[in-house]
C-alpha cells in the first residue's frame, strides 16, 4: 500500500482556483476545492503552494478566499517548481516519497518528476478525486492530527523566534514556558502515540519495538505502567511526544521502553523524562533497570541514560536485577542501572504527572 | 607524562564553548553547576566531540563527570584519541 502523504503541494493558477493571476486579473475559486482543502487539513495532511506568480499578490488573494492560512511554507516566484517541492519537503523533515504535487500543466508535473521522481503528482482534474485516495486517507484520526497544521505553524514561529534570541538555549527553553504531562495511557492517547510512531522518526531509548495492541493490553495490567507524555509550551501544543512502559517488580521498577519524538529531543524531554523517574523511584524506594539497545539514532538517548546516571548492569552489578528474567540472548540489549536519589527534574521544563504509587484508578479497595 | 596535545585541545573547546554560549570560560570551570549550562548542552557536546576528533565515547566513559570541565573533556579526547596499540616516539 503507498504510504500516506504527509504535505500536498498545490499549484495555484488553473488548479486551485480557476483562471491566471496575471493575466485575468481575476480568479475563481470552486467552493467544491475549497472543501478539498478543508478537508485534508482536517485529516492532517499538510498542505504547501508552488505557483509561479508575484508573492505579494498571490498571497493576497489567498488571503481574500480565506484560505491563506491552510498553506505552509508557501514557494510563490520564478523558479523550478521541483526546486521549491524540494525546499518545502527539507523545511518539513519529511521524505519525498511522503509529498504530493498536483499541477494542471503537464510539463510542471514532467519537470518535478524527473527531478524528484519519488514524489506523486497529480494533475488538476483529479482535485475533487483526491478526497477519495487511499493515499489521501490516513488510518487513524487523533487530536494531534486534526490540529497538526497549527502544530507545525507553531513550530515556525517557535524555531524563528530562537534564531532571533539572544543568550544561551536555555535561558530560550526557559523563555518558552514548557510543560510536560505524563499520564497513564488511555486507548486515545495510544493511538496519538502509535501515530507519532508511524509518522516521526522516534528516539526509541529501547530499541525494541512494542506494538500497538501490546501496549493496549497492559494499560490493564496492574504491575504494568504505560504513560504517555505530552509537551505544551507558550507557542502552543507540540501533542503526544513520548511514552513509557514501565513494569513493577520489589525493590525495581523495570523501564521497558521508553521513546520520544525526535521533535523534542532538542527541548531535552528525554533527559527530563529520566530525572523525573529517577526521583520518583528514589522516592518510592526502588532502583532502576532500563533496557537499551543502541540504534542508530538513539545515540542522544543513550548519553541521557549515562549523564542521568545510569550504569551498565555488566559494569556494576546489584542484586536488584536478579527478580528479572535474563535479557534475550538476541545480541545487543543492555541493562542500564540506577540506585537513584532525589533530585532536580528539570530547570526548564515544569512537570506533573500521577503519583505512580497510588494504583490506577484510583486507591485500591480491599 | 601529559599528551602535547592537551593544551591544544583546550584551547580549541575554550573556543568552541565560547561560540557556542556568548560566555568565556575556564579551563577548571565546572560548566554545569558553576557556569549553570543544562545537560542537554552537554550532550550536544558529547556529538561536538565525537565529530570534530573521530572519537566515540563509549559506556562508563559517558558519565557527565568527564565533561564536567574543559581540562577534563581534553582529557578524554586525548585518553580516546590515542591508538590502541600502545604509543610510539
Amino acid at each position: 500500500m503507498a504510504a500516506t502523504v504527509k504535505c500536498l503541494v498545490w499549484d495555484l493558477d488553473d488548479t486551485l482556483w480557476q483562471g491566471t493571476l496575471l493575466e485575468d486579473g481575476e480568479v475563481h475559486l470552486p467552493e467544491e476545492v475549497r472543501k478539498v482543502v478543508i478537508e485534508l487539513d482536517s485529516r492532517g495532511i499538510l498542505q504547501s503552494v508552488a505557483s509561479r506568480n508575484d508573492h505579494e499578490h498571490a498571497w493576497a488573494r489567498l488571503e481574500a478566499f480565506g484560505l491563506a492560512e491552510y498553506f505552509v511554507l508557501p514557494e510563490i516566484g520564478w523558479g523550478a517548481k521541483s526546486e521549491s517541492v524540494k525546499r518545502i519537503a527539507d523545511r518539513l523533515n519529511f521524505a519525498l516519497t511522503t509529498i504530493a504535487f498536483v499541477d494542471d500543466r503537464p510539463a510542471e508535473r514532467a519537470e518535478v518528476a524527473f527531478h524528484l521522481p519519488e514524489v506523486r503528482c497529480y494533475p488538476a482534474e483529479q482535485v475533487l478525486a483526491l478526497t477519495d485516495l487511499a493515499e489521501f486517507t490516513p488510518a487513524t484520526s487523533t487530536v494531534d492530527s486534526r490540529r497538526r497544521r497549527q502544530m507545525y505553524q507553531a513550530g515556525f514561529r517557535r524555531e524563528a523566534e530562537r534564531e532571533a534570541a539572544p543568550g544561551t538555549d536555555e535561558e530560550f527553553l526557559r523563555s518558552l514556558d514548557l510543560r510536560m504531562r505524563i499520564g497513564r495511557a488511555t486507548g486515545e492517547e495510544l493511538s496519538r502515540v502509535e501515530e507519532l510512531t508511524l509518522r516521526t522518526s522516534q528516539m526509541n531509548a529501547t530499541g525494541v519495538h512494542y506494538p500497538d495492541a501490546v501496549l493496549r493490553e497492559l494499560i490493564t495490567d496492574p504491575r504494568h505502567e504505560v504513560l504517555v507524555v505530552t509537551l505544551t509550551d507558550r507557542f502552543g501544543p507540540h501533542g503526544a511526544v513520548g511514552v513509557l512502559l514501565l513494569e513493577r517488580h520489589p525493590g525495581l521498577w523495570h523501564l521497558k521502553l521508553l521513546a520520544t519524538s525526535c521533535r523534542v529531543v532538542a527541548y531535552g524531554a528525554g533527559a527530563t523524562l529520566l530525572n523525573w523517574l529517577a526521583d520518583t523511584a528514589a522516592r518510592s524506594g526502588v532502583h532502576l533497570v532500563a533496557d537499551f539497545r543502541a540504534t542508530e539514532r538513539n545515540r542522544m538517548m543513550e548519553i541521557a541514560y549515562r549523564f542521568a546516571g545510569f550504569e551498565g548492569l555488566d559494569e556494576a552489578p546489584c542484586p536488584c536485577a536478579d527478580v528479572l528474567a535474563p535479557a534475550p540472548e538476541d545480541g545487543g540489549l543492555q541493562r542500564l542501572h540506577l540506585a537513584p536519589g532525589p533530585r532536580v527534574v528539570s530547570t526548564v521544563i515544569d512537570v506533573a504527572a500521577p503519583d505512580l504509587n497510588t494504583p490506577e484508578g484510583g486507591p485500591a479497595t480491599p | 607524562m601529559s599528551t602535547p596535545d592537551t593544551h591544544t585541545l583546550e584551547k580549541e573547546l575554550l573556543e568552541f564553548l565560547e561560540g557556542r554560549t556568548g560566555t568565556a570560560w575556564d579551563a577548571d570551570t565546572d560548566l554545569f553547576d558553576a557556569g549553570g549550562l543544562s545537560s542537554l548542552f552537554a550532550m550536544q557536546v558529547v556529538v561536538h566531540l565525537e565529530k570534530t576528533y573521530a572519537i566515540a565515547v563509549r559506556g562508563a566513559d559517558l558519565r557527565l563527570d568527564n565533561f564536567r570541565t574543559v581540562r577534563r573533556m581534553a582529557e578524554l579526547v586525548a585518553r580516546l584519541q590515542a591508538p590502541a596499540g600502545g604509543q610510539h616516539g
